[in-house]
């Protein structure tokens, strides 16, 4: 089943376009990984797909009854997060907003739904704790339990993994996997770190200056843009 | 120590002095609850700014012969503190630098149309005591005691209705839109809140301290407790203590009311540093 379908679409800001003419769809259960070098307009993508920025060109059409309330968005931290005086039960129940259209305060099935979310995540014990306390693992914890207040069914993950440990990164690359697998939820991540992403994900786009690849990570690894790049990291690996 | 509750006591029987006590107790509450999103959001001195439009407001208003400048000084300040925080974003001069350009602008203009207009024979007394406050709280008119209920009261309700919306906007802007919250919305609401609650508190501390009265309990609160709701509870009480503080201080000892408020908000703070320090 399509979820998001982009068609001809062109991204960018104020007019100047970053990536044009970029084709591709996400299937329900798909673990797409969006890499590319900086500045070709990975985060850029994201922000279109929910909707902050608007396309300067093209189609993006939601399938499948998906609507922005069915987005669950895990954004890159801002500096002034980090010093946020909130528990964690506060932040994770703020997921359940968008569900709260003209009500002012949340209700039993909110708290249940952020619960649930917690205890999936396994940082239900750190409820009380202060938000800014947490170590950068954690921290990613509790704003993917928020989304997965937010939604069941498409998590959108802008470099989740930035300024973790390898630790707490590969343990955050296992939860996103099992969330995929196991709970049925369509990822779509934006990534620098290749290597990772061509483990984990089912179909890869890869934006670059010269040309746009988007295919099933098989195909990827057997087309030319593909194997540049994974060559150059395996070089890198060796160095 | 009886001879100051006597001395209290006799002052509490002029309905000025329990209006202003009224009034202080109802906008230094108000204040005290945006603090914390200002803070957060890097908007420490839009509180100056938005206060110093109020002045040049109040300015054209006095030289308009105004009976009652609040219809003119209200709607300014909030378009201007819309602009300010709502294309602030986007805007081509950002964040600090617009609320500079905005604060001493105004008071610049402000104050040259008082002196080339003004008729009265006190204008440096005018200037003063709009900056200051001074004593216009212990001037208050029965009228204006209700209106400040009236437009403290809802503010409150407001911000408690939309507090978890708020909460949700402050710390994640990108988010919120993300997933179906109207976040331009609520900052729009937030700038109209932060504008009314600046018209009310000219009248206690003075445009030029308003900053101190919406920050100080904030950042005070901010030092000790780690939720949002405890954080926005505690700026409450620390800020309507303070002010109560002040008033009976400033009442006693004959002291300017907004600074003695303002420098109840100091001593707060400075307890509050060490309290946070021990407990991290």
């Amino acid at each position: 089943m399509t979820q998001l379908k982009c068609e001809n679409v062109s991204l960018g800001y104020a007019g100047h376009a970053v990536v044009t003419n970029l084709n591709f769809e996400v299937n329900a259960g798909d673990y797409l990984c969006v890499v590319g070098e900086i500045g070709t307009g990975k985060s850029t993508l994201i922000k279109t797909l929910l909707g902050l920025i608007p396309q300067l060109e093209g189609e993006i059409t939601r399938a499948d009854g998906l609507s922005a309330r069915d987005i669950g968005y895990l954004p890159q931290q801002t500096a002034f997060q980090r010093d946020f005086p909130a528990t964690v039960g506060e932040i994770v129940l703020s997921g359940c907003l968008g569900h709260c259209a003209g009500r002012p305060f949340y209700n039993r099935n909110d708290r249940a739904l952020a619960r649930k979310s917690m205890e999936r995540l396994d940082i239900y014990h750190l409820k009380r704790r202060c938000y800014r306390e947490l170590s950068g693992g954690q921290q990613q914890r509790v704003l993917l339990a928020r989304a997965l207040c937010a939604t069941s069914r498409l998590l959108v993950l802008d470099e989740p993994t930035s300024g973790l440990d390898p630790k707490a990164t590969a343990e955050l690359y296992d939860i996103i996997y099992d969330l995929n697998k196991k709970d049925g939820i369509t990822v779509i991540m934006v990534s620098h770190d290749l290597k990772t992403s061509v483990k984990y994900a089912s179909h890869i786009l890869h934006l670059s200056a010269e040309s746009i690849f988007f295919g099933s990570r098989s195909a990827y690894e057997r087309s030319a843009l593909g194997r540049v790049f994974l060559e150059r990291i395996e070089e890198e690996h060796h160095d | 120590m009886t001879d100051m509750f006597t001395k209290l006591a006799i002052y509490f029987q002029y309905p000025f002095v329990r209006y202003a006590l009224i009034v202080g107790v109802l906008i230094a509450l108000c204040s005290s609850l945006l603090g914390v999103t200002l803070v957060l959001k890097r908007f420490s001195f839009i509180g100056d700014g938005l206060s110093h439009v109020a002045f040049g407001a109040i300015a054209i208003a006095t030289v308009l012969k105004l009976s009652n400048n609040m219809f003119i000084v209200l709607p300014v300040t909030v378009i201007c503190a819309v602009l300010l925080l709502s294309a602030g974003q986007n805007a081509k001069i950002k964040g600090d630098a617009a609320i500079a350009m905005i604060s001493v602008g105004a008071l610049a203009i402000g104050y040259l149309i008082m002196n080339v207009f003004s008729t009265s024979s006190n204008l440096t007394g005018d200037v003063c005591s709009t900056l200051f406050g001074s004593t216009s709280i212990l001037t208050l008119s029965v009228s204006e005691v209700w209106l400040c209920v009236i437009l403290s009261a809802v503010v409150i309700i407001v911000y408690i209705l939309f507090f978890n919306r708020i909460f949700a906007v402050t710390f994640d802007e990108a988010f919120s839109t993300a997933t179906g919250v109207n976040a331009k919305a609520y900052n729009l609401l937030i700038a109209i809140i932060i504008a009314v609650i600046i018209v009310l508190a000219m009248n206690l501390v003075g445009s030029l301290l308003i900053s101190a009265l919406i920050i100080f309990p904030a950042l005070s609160a901010m030092r000790v407790f780690k939720g949002f709701k405890t954080v926005i509870f505690c700026s409450a009480v620390i800020s309507v203590v303070c002010a109560v503080i002040g008033l009976l201080v400033s009442i006693l000892a004959s002291t300017p009311v907004g600074c003695t408020i303002v420098a109840a908000d100091i001593v707060l703070f400075l307890i509050f540093m060490p309290i946070g320090k021990a407990k991290a």
